[in-house]
């Protein structure tokens, strides 16, 4: 079966040229593969680069040697080499990202929010807007909040925004930067049902939860981070 | 309500430049700037004053001619031209329909003491529009999509805000659909809430209309707004250049390091 996700050797180091150049090792020799359906989580302690991985693989961070191997419309597209306007295009019909925070642009309304990354890749508005509802409503955001943009929300209620957003494309990849983290025992399983529900629809998941029960009931495989550690 | 138009996946460059390069005197104010901007693209050029951002712009759009190198345009028909070489009418045509230009000081970009409808109108007879009627329907459609009361359509600029004036500004830009936009500080001298409003009418109108526009700025937060792309520039050379959230969440060189943890904490 084709990998969606094959990383091959992966490396990154921080240059902190305003602190005389000093060398910050984040990772290396990342090496590992993710199959449609299947949701991996990362693991290791504060500090041993999960995000880090996660931003390689969205192509947020860049690469120092390695592969980054992503199944793209039909083809693996190696992410650390490609250009700009390929990692936008996979970003629009790809990987999905659901980030720890959400960052909103000021103004617009919770369900234009969500309603985004549709209408982006051609789905009519009101349909975008039915979906968005849909969602919103599974997550527990009450109807009357949702003309509201979210900055004014609590954190528990943005990150739900935030995760209507990354759940609400077909993208056959997603990845995961603690999407239960602020959320009440109802809202995590809820969040649960929805990556249940992805991995059916064949979607592969890289993921960090800090939470050992939500890491039991979603991983198929654990990856520890730390056999990944740089430390120089 | 617009609909969105499904991104173009056109794999020709609508512009390329190519060994750019100005001089002034013994002053080299741009350098050596190499680049293609796509259909639908949004490219921020970034940098400090004095950097090289404004010359370039100015390279770009035709509006200064280069020392070196050279800016090729994909025409309506296709073809890719040397501006250099482009006719005075082929200019004026680029000009007056296929590109738009906004300036920071909305007094350079409209004329004040006619009314914003005129403004607005004027584009359009300058591509053969001549049915008042029509004219006025455009310019009123456009002035509701910038958020223009249309009851201050009859108003001269002059009597407008800062913030508005800016909206009008854009709106006589794009009421001729034109296929790339240059932006000069478009939010520059704005207060924080007027421009919080345009940028997101501006992300919006771009992404509706799939313009390509290229936006020089001196704001970091409207590069990551705005740009798909962004192009760090110092000392007239561009230093650095990339995806926005690469460059700006993972800067590579000493001076894209110094910009980026310059900016304060909102």
């Amino acid at each position: 079966m084709t990998a969606m996700i094959e990383i091959l050797d992966a490396e990154k180091t921080f240059t902190m040229h305003l602190q005389g150049g000093v060398k910050l090792p984040v990772v290396r020799g990342v090496s590992f593969r993710v199959k449609a359906g299947e949701c991996v989580v990362l693991s290791g302690p504060s500090g041993a680069g999960k995000s880090s991985i996660l931003k390689m693989i969205f192509g947020n961070y860049r690469c120092d040697s390695g592969r980054i191997g992503i199944f793209h419309e039909g083809a693996q597209l190696d992410l650390a080499k490609a250009e700009p306007r390929e990692i936008l295009g996979v970003r629009r019909s790809t990987i999905g990202y659901v980030s720890q925070f959400l960052r909103a642009v000021p103004r617009v309304p919770t369900i234009d929010v969500v309603a985004e990354p549709l209408i982006a890749t051609g789905t009519p508005r009101a349909d975008a807007r039915g979906q968005a509802g849909a969602l919103l409503r599974c997550l527990n955001i009450p109807e009357r909040l949702w003309m509201l943009p979210p900055s004014t929300f609590s954190g528990g209620e943005q990150q739900r925004v935030n995760i209507a957003r990354g759940f609400i494309s077909d993208h056959p990849i997603l990845l995961l930067d603690e999407p239960t983290a602020s959320l009440d025992a109802k809202n995590r399983e809820v969040v649960v049902d929805l990556i249940d529900e992805k991995k059916r629809a064949g979607v592969a998941m890289v993921a960090i939860v800090h939470d050992d029960e939500i890491r039991r009931l979603i991983a198929d495989r654990v990856i520890d981070v730390t056999s990944f550690a740089a430390a120089a | 309500m617009v609909e969105t138009r499904t991104p173009a996946h056109d794999d020709q460059p609508l512009m390329v430049a190519d060994g750019l390069g100005k001089n002034y005197g013994r002053l080299a104010a741009c350098r050596d700037v190499c680049f293609a901007l796509y259909p639908g693209e949004v490219l921020a050029i970034v940098g400090e004053s004095g950097s090289g951002k404004t010359t370039l712009l100015q390279l770009l759009s035709a509006q200064l001619a280069p020392t070196s190198g050279r800016v090729s345009y994909r025409m309506r028909d296709g073809v890719l031209r040397d501006l250099n070489s482009l006719g005075e009418a082929e200019r004026r045509f680029l000009f007056r329909t296929d590109w738009g230009y906004v300036h920071q000081d909305p007094a350079l970009g409209l004329r004040m003491a006619v009314s914003a409808g005129a403004n607005v109108g004027e584009r359009l007879m300058a591509v053969g529009w001549n049915h008042y009627g029509r004219i006025r329907d455009t310019a009123t459609s456009w002035l509701e999509r910038v958020e223009i009361d249309t009851a201050r359509i009859d108003d001269a600029p002059r009597t407008y805000s800062g913030g508005m004036r800016q909206r009008l500004q854009i709106a006589r830009n794009l009421v001729t659909e034109p296929r790339l936009v240059f932006m000069d500080e478009p939010t520059g001298g704005l207060d924080v809430s007027v421009q919080a409003r345009l940028l997101d009418l501006m992300r919006n109108l771009v992404s509706e209309l799939g313009l390509a526009a290229i936006v020089v700025t001196h704001d970091l937060a409207v590069a990551r707004l705005l740009s798909h792309r962004v192009m760090v520039m110092k000392g007239g050379r561009v230093i650095e250049t990339g995806l926005t959230d690469q460059v700006l969440d993972d800067p590579h060189e000493p001076y894209t390091q110094l910009l980026v943890s310059s900016i304060l904490p909102p």
